[in-house]
């Protein structure tokens, strides 16, 4: 609700005063990058469903905490009146909340159909929907020259065809492929879509699904945040210089 | 005409007037190829609250509705000007709601996760500034859970969010829907790109369309804050230097732009607040014509757009409208309405308006 007038993302200025949105910003990768953008200065608004885990975050971070499932189709518009009123509008939405589908995995032809459909309900629909109900926010931030940019967290089992990533992997591939027709179709508004696989994290996930595995192999979410951020930084960028030789 | 009573805006057909009075008969999807390069569509991308709240009057435990209508201060969400009614819902017909309690400052309300504190009453037992009590965020996240928007008779079932938030919807400031922005959606805004036509925006915090008591309707619209960026003002600018139309998605869009109209003919960038009020006697500086819902005689929408054109225009219109049985209120069909020739060409001619004269001809 209050605009924020003076903010140009030019790439010295950093992520400060850009308005973002994380879901799932309570665990793992999410967490860390509600902590590493709000560190930089950012305007932070991120979603988890369990209240508790959120206001403990909220409080270590200054970032805005919301309580919602992406899962819930009367859950998204609520959120995303809250994200566009705290923060005033939308310069860049991460959908990073993720659900395995049935835990320990199994192979599809034991998995429940409505196991099938909470993973694409979470997976795919969830971003879908939030995309849809802030697209004329990032629209907005867009015409003004701001940020205006999505990043849909996949997986490598997006693309490869792992034996008992059947849920996950279907909605994860169907997310990537959904990002690139955004972007094909958002791109004449100033809106961009990554798609991007973090590697395999030391997160509560990924204990979920591989429980023998040693830590010690595993990413650091911490380190994947940071990576991020730096992919976030450059298409910032790109679109920045874009932006300037249209104008020019 | 029928009133629209569903949220279904696809099947919404489109009246147009051109410049000399002349009436067809249009699809919304033609809107796609109305337009010339380099004019410029301007729509209002505010997003809608949830403004209707139910709840109880503490001191009597007496059921209350109330419906945001104001904002005190622009993007401060724990105060607003509000209407209060009595029992029922909005299935009842405005004016035949009952009263609220009797409303006095330091009365607390409670609205479902929301309390709020009636500051004072203005000049009207209806009408109250009132504070929540709570913190942006915590407010935001009560109306979001407690909130409804508001809707009125015509259209029993409940309304959603995503009824009332337009396809452009941004910053969630407006008490109603910003509705010509409906006819909107992003194959048409894509299809406009393709053609030069250039769509630009503003925000203005469009606020209560009724209040079912006529002393309180005479007042409205009550004063609405607006934002205009500086790339719409530079659009607009460009626009009218060229010679090219500007055509207002909306009224709350004709009321910012009029409101913001600099000498030039264009229009100064940055926040302000609409106090005018447009009719007859207006003379417009900005748009050219106005994208609007079917509009019947003595609503404040009417009386607007009587400063595009004279009543025998806008009476040939509406009976056209509905003898084609178009369909009224804010899920209805539109209305596209140049700024008529006649009223333009009896105007003291400025440089201005020599040049929207031969946008017209
Ligand atoms: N870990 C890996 O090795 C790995 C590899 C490739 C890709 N990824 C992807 O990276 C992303 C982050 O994974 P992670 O390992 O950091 O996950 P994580 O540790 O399990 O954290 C998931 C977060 O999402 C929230 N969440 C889950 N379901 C939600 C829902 N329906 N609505 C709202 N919030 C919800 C969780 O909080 P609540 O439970 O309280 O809601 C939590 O904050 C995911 O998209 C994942 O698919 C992970």
């Amino acid at each position: 609700m209050t605009k924020i007038t003076d903010f140009k993302p030019a790439a010295d200025k950093g992520f400060r005063g850009l308005r973002i949105a994380i879901t799932g910003g309570t665990s793992g990768l999410g967490r860390a990058l509600v902590r590493q953008f709000s560190a930089a200065g950012a305007r932070v608004a991120f979603v988890a469903r369990t209240a508790d885990r959120v206001k403990q975050v909220a409080a270590e971070t200054g970032a805005v905490g919301l309580v919602g499932d992406v899962g819930l189709k009367d859950d998204i518009y609520p959120l995303a009146l809250q994200i566009a009123g705290t923060l005033g509008g939308l310069d860049l939405l991460i959908n990073n909340a993720s659900i395995l589908g049935p835990v320990p995995l199994i192979p599809l032809a034991d998995t429940d159909c409505e196991d099938l459909e909470q993973a694409l309900a979470v997976n795919l629909v969830g971003p879908f929907r939030l995309t849809k109900a802030l697209y004329g926010a990032l629209a907005s931030s867009a015409r003004e020259g701001h940020g205006a940019l999505v990043v849909n967290i996949t997986s490598d089992a997006a693309v490869n065809a792992y034996p008992e990533w059947g849920a996950y992997g279907t909605s994860k591939a169907a997310l990537a492929h959904m990002s690139a027709i955004w972007d094909a179709e958002a791109a004449p508004q100033g809106i961009r879509f990554l798609a991007v696989d973090p590697g395999d994290m030391d997160t509560a996930m990924h204990a979920a699904a591989l429980p023998d595995t040693d830590p010690a192999t595993l990413k650091r979410p911490e380190d994947a945040a940071a990576e991020l951020i730096e992919r976030i930084r450059a298409a910032l960028a790109d679109r920045q210089t874009a932006l300037e030789a249209a104008s020019a | 005409m029928i009133a629209a009573d569903t949220p279904d805006h696809r099947a919404a057909r489109l009246l147009t007037v051109g410049p000399d009075g002349e009436i067809r008969h249009r699809r919304r999807s033609d809107l796609a190829t109305l337009f010339d390069p380099g004019d410029v569509v301007v729509a209002n991308d505010a997003a809608t609250l949830p403004a209707s709240l139910h709840g109880r009057h503490e001191a009597t435990g007496a059921p209350v509705e109330i419906r945001l209508a104001g904002w005190v201060t622009p993007g401060d969400p724990t105060r607003f000007r509000a209407i209060a009614f009595g029992p029922g819902d909005h299935r009842t017909r405005t004016e035949h709601r009952p009263p609220p309690p009797r409303l006095t400052p330091g009365d607390r309300l409670r609205l479902g996760p929301l309390t709020a504190v009636i500051e004072r009453l203005l000049d009207h037992p209806r009408l109250a500034a009132l504070r929540f009590v709570g913190n942006r965020a915590s407010v935001l996240a009560g109306l979001a859970r407690h909130g409804r928007p508001i809707q009125y008779a015509h259209v029993p079932a409940p309304l959603a969010l995503w009824d009332v938030w337009t396809s452009i919807a941004a910053d969630p400031v407006a008490f109603e829907p910003p509705s010509a922005g409906f006819a909107l959606d992003w194959r048409t805004i894509a299809a406009w790109r393709e053609r030069g036509v250039r769509l630009a925006t503003l925000t203005h915090a469009a606020g209560i369309s009724s209040t079912g008591d006529l002393a309180l309707d005479a007042r409205l619209p009550f004063d609405e804050p607006y934002r205009i960026p500086e790339a719409t003002s530079d659009a607009i600018h460009r626009a009218k230097r060229r010679g090219r139309r500007i055509i207002a998605l909306g009224t709350t869009v004709v009321r910012a732009l009029e409101a913001a109209a600099s000498s030039g003919g264009g229009v100064i960038a940055g926040a302000g607040i609409a106090r005018n009020r447009i009719g007859p006697e207006t003379r417009l500086a900005v748009p050219d014509t106005v994208l609007t819902g079917m509009h019947a005689p003595g609503e404040s929408h009417y009386e607007l757009l009587r400063a595009f054109a004279d009543d025998g225009t806008l009476r040939r219109a509406a009976e056209s409208a509905h003898e084609g049985g178009y369909r009224s209120h804010e899920f209805g069909d539109v209305m596209l309405l140049a700024r008529q020739r006649v009223a333009t060409m009896s105007w003291p001619a400025t440089e201005h308006e020599e040049g929207c004269a031969m946008v017209l001809s």
